[in-house]
């Protein structure tokens, strides 16, 4: 079985040293293979370890965050306070003294806290977003002014701390930021069954906040929609129509060759480059607004066409000539054996090629960076010439925050965009597996 | 090819779209400038955004300078509104605002930011005064062995510095030279050490670019780790290495108490009373300017300058000062309120 093609020929002058040099060579063979197989071994155990710590970290660090510590109010909607004049016009609605309504409850259930000091330490255990819970639901329904209602706001993000085990409370207390009244306080209201915590739906509805116990993902995961969007709308129908003139029509010749170095060469650009092009090109020469999802589409589309069109080219090829040439020769013209014929059977190929370009544009920052889609946007975003950032600048902007609660929030944001990354490449698996011929 | 002709239309309308939005105006302010100021400025952006009926104004983070440069760059909508520094525009920043048509700027002081030293509370606590700051960090110190000549700096501990400090090894993490704290801490902390030699400070009138080289240069030898811009980031490495100290700014140590502790300088500790004060030696005043062409056009502008000036933002109980900025007096605060009502100009 394992005897050498050579060794016959040789058989004749010395057979058994031949037989025995193979013999003896054999063991170091098949330690070499062995040996070989468990570097790869070793490799793949290398990388699943980092890769399983990098998941630990992230989940570690970031599970906490889908759950929010909440305190229950019983709220009077004092009319004094919220519409003096008594009209209940939705402009004197706006403007009324939330706040105020907020502290007031405040101090009824602390009636013993005194001295402005304290009052203020007191204020300061349930967040600001209380206040513009109780504006929504008034400009919602005026008829709530004079009554009493029991909800759960927010919780500041010190005690959110705090109830999550964040803050070490054997701590002495200059090092605490809750001071040991606050602690009494809070473990008060613990006892009346006043604090819970509970699912975090503001960090899937908000937008940005200062506040970590009011910021949420979502305007920048909109963005990142309305980015992807012109992304794709973009570099798609350009990349498919690029990729099947060059593999179909073009003639071979030094420009198409000098036209195809270039695109292997975009693929390798660092993608900051395309930043300061986009910052150039589409804001400084044609003017279109900055930190807007279009620029942001319009750049990455420059940074994911070579994706693109490379895969589509490779798909294309990947066509067997018999299939182009029977349709030929039936009578079909180049355009349609190309159109109803390559095309489809190309298409399972490009969209792969399209996704992990969409993913790789997704996860992308550096290019933004330049065109100013750092930066503080609280309002949802409604459009692709509205301000938007998007996934991972959220990321970076929440990292660099000094609240300790933004922490655990940086790495819940990072699982979102991890299980978006890996939903687009199961989705392009799916594909390939699905409609993908193979010959 | 309909679909190179298809994508082709679409390219052209959606520059159309965009330039038509871009002239037809903008409903939102647009604020950039100092890093900072950003965690100031955002949470005002957010109040007024939440408490009125206007859209939320966008701040981006460009640094003091990136930020002046956009600002000063026209009047339109395509230009930003407002611009944060933490330091005071410069003459020559005027000037080009000037010749791209930007006259009227108005300025307004909101307060000020310390920049503390400092390390993990595992270590022990050390006083410094602003001489061993400098002679610490500088990349040339005066000859230790007296005279008036510099040597590069030959400091391995602290003690060599200073003998009434631990025999530690030197290693501060700090700002990169793009970052205005690290402008800010050369010039209270480093030139303040660098002048109480008599000889150098006699420099400054004999020899300004000489005296500014020495006082201005941090050493480039290990001992000063360039820790980028990232604070959060400078905090996590202090954790992990108590015997290193850090350079940020005063709302990271607000927010950080347990974890880090910073030094007293000139037998005063970064608090914030004593920067209020002004006791504390390192600290520096916070900014934003604003264009007065764009005050009428864009919806909202009047209001977001009440909102910042109003005393329940940068007063003295203010949402801002918890968020670690230090209030002006009084007096200073009613001046810079009625500059902004009154769009008072900046004169230099």
């Amino acid at each position: 079985m394992n005897r050498p093609a050579t060794g016959q020929s040789q058989a004749g002058k010395k057979p058994p040293n031949s037989m025995e040099m193979v013999r003896a060579s054999l063991p170091k063979r098949y330690a070499r293979e062995k040996r070989f197989q468990w570097y790869g071994r070793v490799a793949i155990g290398m990388a699943l370890l980092f890769l399983s710590l990098l998941f630990i970290s992230i989940v570690g660090n970031g599970y906490t965050a889908f759950q929010q510590t909440y305190v229950k109010l019983d709220v009077y909607f004092d009319p004094d306070r919220i519409d003096p004049s008594g009209d209940r016009a939705p402009d004197a609605l706006s403007a009324g003294d939330y706040g105020g309504v907020v502290k007031q409850t405040l101090r009824n259930m602390f009636p013993e806290v005194r001295g402005r000091r304290d009052k203020r330490t007191l204020y300061g255990l349930v967040s600001t977003g209380a206040d513009f819970k109780l504006r929504e639901m008034v400009l919602a329904d005026p008829s709530l002014i004079g009554e009493t209602a029991t909800l759960w706001v927010p919780a500041d993000d010190d005690v959110d701390m705090l109830m999550k085990g964040h803050i070490d409370r054997s701590l002495p207390e200059e090092d605490r930021r809750l001071k040991d009244k606050q602690l009494a306080w809070i473990d008060r209201l613990v006892d009346e069954g006043r604090v819970e915590k509970r699912f975090n739906t503001t960090f899937f509805t908000a937008g940005d906040s200062r506040e970590p116990e009011l910021a949420g993902i979502w305007g920048a995961a909109v963005g990142s929609m309305f980015t992807l969007a012109v992304t794709l709308l973009l570099s798609f129908p350009l990349g498919v129509a690029t990729a099947v003139y060059l593999e179909e029509f073009a003639p071979k010749n030094r420009w198409t060759d000098l036209i195809e170095v270039n695109i292997n060469n975009l693929a390798a650009v660092p993608s900051i480059v395309f930043g300061l092009l986009g910052l150039a090109v589409f804001i400084n020469f044609f003017g279109l607004p900055r930190s807007a999802p279009v620029v942001g589409g319009l750049v990455l589309t420059l940074m994911t066409l070579p994706t693109i069109i490379i895969a589509s080219r490779a798909a294309l090829k990947s066509v067997p000539p018999s299939i182009r040439e029977a349709a030929l020769g039936v009578g079909a013209s180049k355009m349609q054996a190309i159109f109803h014929h390559i095309l489809p059977l190309a298409m399972p190929g490009m969209l792969t090629g399209t996704i992990i370009g969409m993913a790789q544009a997704l996860g992308e920052t550096a290019p933004l960076l330049m065109i100013g889609m750092v930066a503080f946007i609280v309002d949802i975003p409604g459009g692709v010439t509205e301000p938007a950032t998007v996934l991972p600048v959220q990321i970076y902007l929440w990292a660099d925050s000094p609240e300790r609660a933004f922490v655990e929030r940086t790495s819940a944001a990072i699982m979102v965009l991890l299980a978006f990354l890996i939903t687009m490449n199961a989705l392009a698996v799916i594909l390939r597996k699905r409609f993908e011929r193979r010959w | 090819m309909k679909k190179t002709s298809l994508s082709a239309a679409a390219v052209l309308a959606v520059f159309a779209a965009g330039a038509a939005i871009a002239q037809s105006g903008r409903d939102y302010i647009a604020v950039v400038g100092s890093s900072t100021v950003y965690p100031f400025a955002t949470v005002v952006a957010e109040q007024f955004g939440k408490s009125t009926r206007f859209k939320t104004p966008k701040i981006e983070s460009t640094g003091s300078g990136g930020g002046l440069k956009l600002f000063c760059a026209g009047v339109g909508v395509q230009h930003p509104d407002i611009t944060n520094a933490s330091r005071r525009i410069k003459q020559s920043e005027v000037d080009t605002c000037a010749k791209n048509g930007v006259n009227d700027v108005i300025e307004v002081k909101i307060g000020y930011d310390g920049i503390a030293i400092a390390n993990s509370k595992k270590a022990s606590e050390m006083a410094l005064t602003l001489r061993d700051v400098f002679l610490a960090l500088a990349e040339e110190v005066p000859d230790p062995n007296g005279g008036e000549k510099l040597v590069a700096n030959p400091y391995k501990t602290w003690k060599d510095v200073n003998p009434q400090l631990p025999a530690r090894k030197i290693e501060v993490l700090g700002p990169p030279p793009t970052s205005g704290t690290r402008d800010a801490f050369a010039e209270l902390a480093m030139e303040g050490g660098c002048k109480t030699f008599d000889w150098i400070k006699a420099m400054k009138k004999s020899n300004k670019r000489e005296y500014k080289r020495i006082c201005h240069t941090v050493r480039e030898d290990g001992a000063y780790v360039e820790a980028g811009e990232n604070d959060n980031l400078i905090v996590q490495k202090l954790d992990a290495n108590p015997d290193a100290f850090g350079i940020f700014g005063f709302s990271f140590l607000d927010q950080n108490t347990d974890k880090m502790r910073g030094a007293a300088v000139g037998g005063v500790r970064p608090e914030f009373e004593s920067i209020a004060d002004g006791d504390y030696p390192i600290s520096r005043a916070l900014y934003f300017y604003v264009k007065k062409a764009h005050a009428d056009v864009i919806p909202g502008m009047k209001e977001f300058l009440a909102e910042f000036t109003s005393e329940k933002a940068w007063g003295d109980e203010g949402y801002l000062a918890d968020k670690g900025m230090i209030p002006m007096p009084k007096k200073e605060r009613q001046k810079f309120a009625s500059d902004a009502k009154n769009l008072t100009p900046l004169k230099l």
